[in-house]
């Protein structure tokens, strides 16, 4: 694999019940190129929780997905309310989910934490009122 | 343990994928929280809830889990059912509540595991 090899995704961020079909159309495509399922199995849900976090926080967002000879790196943006201290969202248990959301399953405060946790690199930019930026990146290497 | 013995110890009815019962689990998890699930990776791992909507099966697809079972008596959705096919993962449901359910996979030696650190 000499050229890198780009995904592309609109999140719709009107409908819960589809949210999550861009990573399981990439675990697809992973699979598809070979890759090792413990990989595709991390770069999923990283991508699965951020692309949650689009729908429940941000009205949804475009993902972009770029594998190399590397690495594969995901990318997530939104025109969000923004993430006010980065730093307390990355906090295990740290929410600010509605009830409603609570209800649907999600809310526990452990998705960027997921994020984290699945990936060699995550970086986090946002700002309030404009929206979020997220990179991640998970290494082949 | 197999997942013909998890709907055995149960008394779950089977919803999809009845091929798929001869295989193995080796773990389990219990939660209606999603990204508490998603914290948990494990090979080859059976995920038990109460909660009933598309997430719960993508996040199994996610974590590459073979089987769900729904406690309580929840029953999935047809578009759930549709889901899980596609992801060939058994699906199953049974009467007793979330505690009994684990206690009884627990106590038969199909243990949990731990979290990843971050
Ligand atoms: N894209 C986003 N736009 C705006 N706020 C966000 C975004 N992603 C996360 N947040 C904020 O960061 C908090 C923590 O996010 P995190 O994913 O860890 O937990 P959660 O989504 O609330 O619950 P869980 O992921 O466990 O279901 C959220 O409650 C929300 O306030
Ligand atoms: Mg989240």
């Amino acid at each position: 694999m000499s050229e890198a090899l780009k995904f592309h995704f609109d999140v719709d961020g009107t409908d819960f019940t589809s949210a999550g079909q861009a990573s399981v159309q990439i675990k697809k495509n992973l699979r598809q190129l070979g890759i090792a399922p413990d990989i595709i199995r991390r770069v999923s849900i990283a991508m699965y929780e951020g692309e949650i976090n689009m729908v429940i926080h941000a009205g949804g967002g475009e993902a972009d997905v770029t594998v190399t000879e590397d690495c594969i790196e995901i990318s997530l943006r939104d025109h969000g309310p923004g993430i006010k201290n980065i730093e307390q969202a990355m906090q295990e248990g740290f929410s600010t989910a509605t009830d409603t959301i609570r209800t649907l399953g999600f809310g526990a405060g452990m998705g960027l934490p997921n994020m984290k946790r699945y990936t060699d690199d995550i970086q986090i930019t946002s700002e309030i009122g404009k929206g979020t930026d997220i990179v991640m990146r998970v290494n082949l290497k | 343990m197999k997942i013909s013995a998890i709907k055995e110890l149960l008394d779950a009815e089977l919803i999809c994928c009845e091929e798929n019962l001869n295989e193995n689990v080796f773990s389990a998890c219990g939660s209606d929280m999603m990204s508490d699930v998603l914290a948990y990776v494990k090979d080859q791992a059976v995920l038990l809830t109460g909660l009933v909507n598309s997430q719960v099966v993508r996040t199994a697809e996610m974590m590459d889990m073979r089987c769900i079972v729904f406690v309580r008596s929840k029953m999935p959705t047809a578009e759930m059912i549709e889901l899980a096919k596609e992801a060939n993962i058994v699906i199953m449901a049974t009467k007793k509540r979330m505690y009994e359910a684990c206690g009884i996979l627990y106590s038969n030696g199909l243990v949990g595991n731990k979290v990843r650190d971050v």
